[in-house]
């Protein structure tokens, strides 16, 4: 008999797994240190816990990026996963990087300002990376990447990433089985840009309720027909599979107009394990 | 002989460095012989890595005495014999995905993968040239078979290589773990172990699977190499997810005690199959699920 399809993981092989990556890849790049931006919330405490284990807390460097309107939670909850994992932490205010940009942007401009705001944060842990010598690992999960709930060159910048195959749902099993705070994993995930901000009220639906429909659409190949038979509203597929579809550019390298006869990207294939 | 001490070697290669992959297979051939084991177990393109896209021409060897990873590995197989796998480049310059059975310093046997999987994941076919014989061979320990990875996913290979006078048939896979339950291994470690169960049970053979780890780029490869024996138990299976070399022994009377118990291979209607399958084939030779 086969069951319906299910969020369910178990947390120790994911850890497993995702512990011996970040072991195995960062080290056959030539680096044995890591960097993570850690925003207080729960995909960053967790990369950082995850981290922490493959590579020695000595050898990851979690840096603190707060704006003037970041939650002081955020901090709070990032200090709890630093002193608990006992990784090195830096803590950069972007505030007086952020003010020059933003004094051009109306207020209004929400997206237009958060983009600068993850961006300056890409800056500040790629410009840290140098410094400290390590790679700089990424915390996007897979409801981000498929939704597009991300900037591009932004929060999405990183060398590797443990976290983009796990749903938000399973993110949340693996940072409680890691030892995560609750605090962190039960509170709503917000990109902390404003006062009360979440993701679930800026998208208008729950994680969970959007990673079962995802586990549908994409992991199952199911048809919109049978999402909307399986219970879901049928506007909520349509806007789903329209904001996949619309955000496909942020999942791909930009495409390279071919000329030659051997361009990177199309016919000049090998992975970045390369003689490694 | 009636007992066959066997070894797996279950590791992360180096992708497209033959050179640092042969000293990885020299030495657990080493460890392998002082632990006692006469047949040592590689896993699918154990010399190469497996996702080489376009290293694939650079990383072809001609198995042969001559060749500079052949040789090294011809002589340790003096004292051990092994399953290696690699690129094939053959005399028209097709690349093959190859398992080689070396024994006393001869190259035994060599099998070249016959179903290359496209699709998904999966972009072998764009890089490598299809194998076209199943063949058993003769070893010192009696008759076996060699498939790779996609090539057991299809039952009838192991079927002709049964039909073929194999014994203990060696699998050997790079198999990139997937899928996710509740459950404490991956979805890919669970079928590929129910099938080779299933034709250990079958086939009332020895069903050897040698299966990599380690990573590359994202892809995870999870190990578990296993033993089934005639009657379908598990008589080894290597850590999920870690290198490891396993050392089992088979105990080969266990084909009469079971083929005396259960006489599938006596039972087994050839002429019966082949009559019904050129009729089938007849009937809808333009069909496309019924290609060469």
């Amino acid at each position: 008999m086969s069951e319906s399809p299910s969020l369910e993981i178990h947390p120790d092989l994911v850890r497993r797994i995702l512990v011996d990556f970040l072991r195995t890849e960062v080290t056959r790049a030539g680096f044995s240190r890591a960097v993570v931006g850690l925003s207080g919330g729960v995909d960053s405490a967790l990369a950082c816990y995850l981290a922490a284990e493959a590579l020695g807390p000595e050898n990851v460097l979690a840096v603190r990026m707060p704006y003037q309107a970041s939650s002081p939670d955020s901090l709070e909850h990032a200090a709890l996963v630093i002193g608990q994992t006992g990784v090195r932490e830096l803590t950069v205010p972007i505030t007086p990087m952020a003010e020059p940009f933003l004094a051009a942007i109306p207020a209004e401009e929400a997206v237009r300002r958060g983009n600068v705001l993850a961006r300056l944060r890409m800056i500040v842990l790629y410009d840290r990376s140098a410094e400290f010598g390590g790679l700089v690992v990424g915390t996007g999960n897979k409801t981000e990447l498929l939704l597009g709930y991300t900037t591009l060159y932004g929060d999405s910048a990183c060398a590797l990433n443990p976290l983009g195959d796990l749903y938000k749902t399973q993110i949340r099993q693996l940072a409680r089985a890691v030892g995560v705070p609750e605090a962190i994993v039960a509170k709503p995930p917000s990109a902390d840009l404003w006062a009360g901000q979440t993701d679930e009220g800026e998208l208008g639906f729950t994680y969970e309720r959007v990673d079962q429909l995802l586990l549908l659409l994409v992991d199952g190949r199911h048809s919109a027909e049978s999402c909307v038979e399986a219970g879901f509203d049928r506007a909520f597929v349509q806007d789903v599979l329209e904001r996949i579809r619309r955000n496909q550019f942020k999942r791909l390298q930009p495409p390279i107009a071919k000329l030659s006869n051997r361009t990177v990207g199309y016919d000049f294939l090998y992975l970045r394990d390369w003689g490694t | 002989m009636n007992r066959l001490p066997l070894a797996l070697a279950q590791f992360n290669t180096r992708l497209g460095d033959v050179d640092a992959n042969l000293e990885r297979h020299l030495s657990y051939a080493e460890q392998a012989r002082r632990q006692g084991a006469e047949l040592l177990v590689f896993p699918e393109l154990s010399l190469t890595g497996y996702a080489l896209q376009d290293l694939a021409v650079s990383v072809a060897r001609r198995p042969h005495a001559d060749d500079p990873t052949f040789r090294p590995l011809l002589q340790a197989s003096k004292s051990i014999d092994m399953l290696v796998g690699f690129v094939e480049a053959e005399q028209r310059h097709r690349f093959y995905i190859s398992s080689a059975y070396l024994s006393r310093g001869e190259i035994v046997h060599v099998h070249r993968k016959v179903y290359l999987p496209t699709y998904g994941l999966f972009d072998e076919g764009r890089f490598f040239a299809w194998g076209d014989s199943v063949r058993a061979f003769d070893t010192r320990f009696g008759r076996m078979g060699v498939l790779i990875c996609e090539d057991f996913w299809h039952a009838s290979p192991p079927y002709l290589l049964w039909l073929d006078g194999a014994d203990v048939l060696l699998f050997a896979s790079a198999s990139p773990g997937r899928g996710l339950s509740r459950e404490p291994r991956l979805e890919t470690a669970r079928w590929v172990e129910q099938i080779n169960q299933a034709y250990a049970s079958l086939f009332t053979s020895f069903i050897v699977h040698a299966n990599r780890t380690g990573f590359e780029d994202g892809l995870n490869f999870w190990g578990g190499s296993t033993v089934f024996d005639p009657d379908g138990a598990l008589l080894a299976r290597a850590p999920y997810h870690e290198e490891a070399l396993t050392l089992v022994e088979l105990d080969l009377e266990q084909l009469h005690r079971t083929r005396a118990r259960l006489p599938l291979l006596r039972d087994e209607r050839t002429a019966l199959t082949s009559r019904e399958l050129a009729r089938i084939l007849r009937r809808d030779p333009g069909s496309p699920t019924l290609g060469d």
